[in-house]
């Protein structure tokens, strides 16, 4: 049974790229077949933060005209051989994505893959409602910060209304990863906490993941944080994450700034 | 109370949570609505237009809400060279 997941957040910046590759290497680590898909036309990062830039020859516009077989575009991930990326083009715009095209791309995952994960291109114009046209289940990407829920605020209700999956009257499966999340700025009130999120944007939270530098250490490395160092707060969130996207029923932490300091020190203790 | 304003001062969360509050449960509101604004005011066009010529800039579809009641407000001007044509309020009244 495959499912197809769109990583969105309406706002940039967010961490969706991160969490594409974070979450497609998690489920590869625990055995599925998984092809992370680039949306975002123009402007493609995926093949960055896989570290799979200078692979590319062929992309998602050239499978979707017709011009390339999928498995000529599929690049298969050095380090796990059941991941694979497809990216986006980055010399076209993105009108040259029609619904059918990625209707049938998607389709052709669908048979191949257990998690096909569609990493959004920000704003909420062709691009992006594309991406999650097809989508089975949606991780709505956000930032303890008032611009960033009003804009996930905004990205669920499209997901409501304009996603296959909601047009024929099923419930769409949304779930909410909070990301660059400091404990202790919410303790002492700096930050909306999880719970205010939580009650402002009501739908199931998926997992938190602590604001790191290790995040940025991987990015520059261009290898997911799962990958980069498996033990570090966010790749332990993005680990339990991954879990419950497949039906685990893992308690949800909120890591405390002391725990993570600590464990910073065992990290580099061990490193 | 020096210490206290200065603790208030550092916890902007609350300020952010009830502006996000306020904001959304407008921006719900008027989300649902502006489709369907939007779609009252193709078809009222499309009907009137089958009868009489129309400006679209010039049929105007809104709603307002307020405590008890909403009211859907739909506003047409008509061009003079037409309304002369039409019968008047009384002689309509009349037929029914």
């Amino acid at each position: 049974m495959s499912k197809i997941i769109v990583v969105t957040s309406g706002k940039g910046g967010v961490g969706k790229t991160t969490s594409t590759a974070a979450l497609g290497a998690a489920l590869a680590l625990q055995g599925h077949k998984v092809a992370v898909v680039d949306f975002d036309v123009g402007l493609r990062n995926l093949d960055l933060i896989m570290g799979a830039e200078r692979r590319v020859v062929f992309d998602l516009i050239n499978v979707a005209q017709g011009d390339a077989k999928l498995n000529q575009a599929l690049i298969r991930d050095k380090r796990l051989p059941n991941l694979f990326l497809l990216p986006a083009s980055q010399t076209r715009d993105k009108d040259a994505l029609t619904e059918e095209g990625v209707e049938s791309v998607i389709g052709e995952l669908r048979n191949r893959f257990d998690f096909v994960i569609c990493d959004s291109p920000a704003g909420i114009e062709r691009g992006a409602t594309l991406a999650m046209r097809f989508a089975d289940a949606a991780v709505v990407v956000a930032n303890p910060e008032v611009s960033s829920v009003r804009d996930s605020d905004r990205i669920i209700g499209l997901l409501d209304a304009k996603t296959r999956h909601a047009e024929k009257g099923g419930r769409m499966e949304k779930h909410l990863l909070l990301t660059r999340y400091d404990a202790g700025r919410a303790a002492r009130g700096e930050m909306l906490s999880v719970k205010d999120v939580l009650e402002i944007l009501s739908i199931p939270l998926l997992g938190i993941v602590p604001d790191n530098e290790e995040v940025l250490r991987a990015s520059n490395l261009g290898s997911p944080i799962v990958l980069h160092n498996a033990g570090c707060p966010p790749a332990r969130a993005y680990i339990d994450a991954a879990h419950r996207l497949c039906g685990a029923d893992l308690p949800i932490s909120v890591p405390s700034e002391q725990r993570s300091f600590f464990r910073k020190l065992l990290g580099r203790r061990a490193a | 109370m020096n210490l206290l304003g200065f603790l208030d001062r550092r916890a902007t969360a609350p300020v952010a949570r009830e502006r996000l509050q306020i904001l959304l449960a407008h921006e719900r509101k008027s989300a649902c609505q502006s489709d369907l604004i939007a779609i009252l005011h193709k078809e009222v066009l499309n009907a009137l237009s089958k009868h009489i010529p129309i400006d679209p800039e010039k049929v105007d579809v809104s709603m307002h809400r307020r405590d008890m009641i909403s009211v859907l407000e739909i506003d047409i001007a008509i061009e003079p060279s037409v309304g002369e044509k039409l019968p008047e309020r009384s002689a309509l009244a009349g037929g029914f």
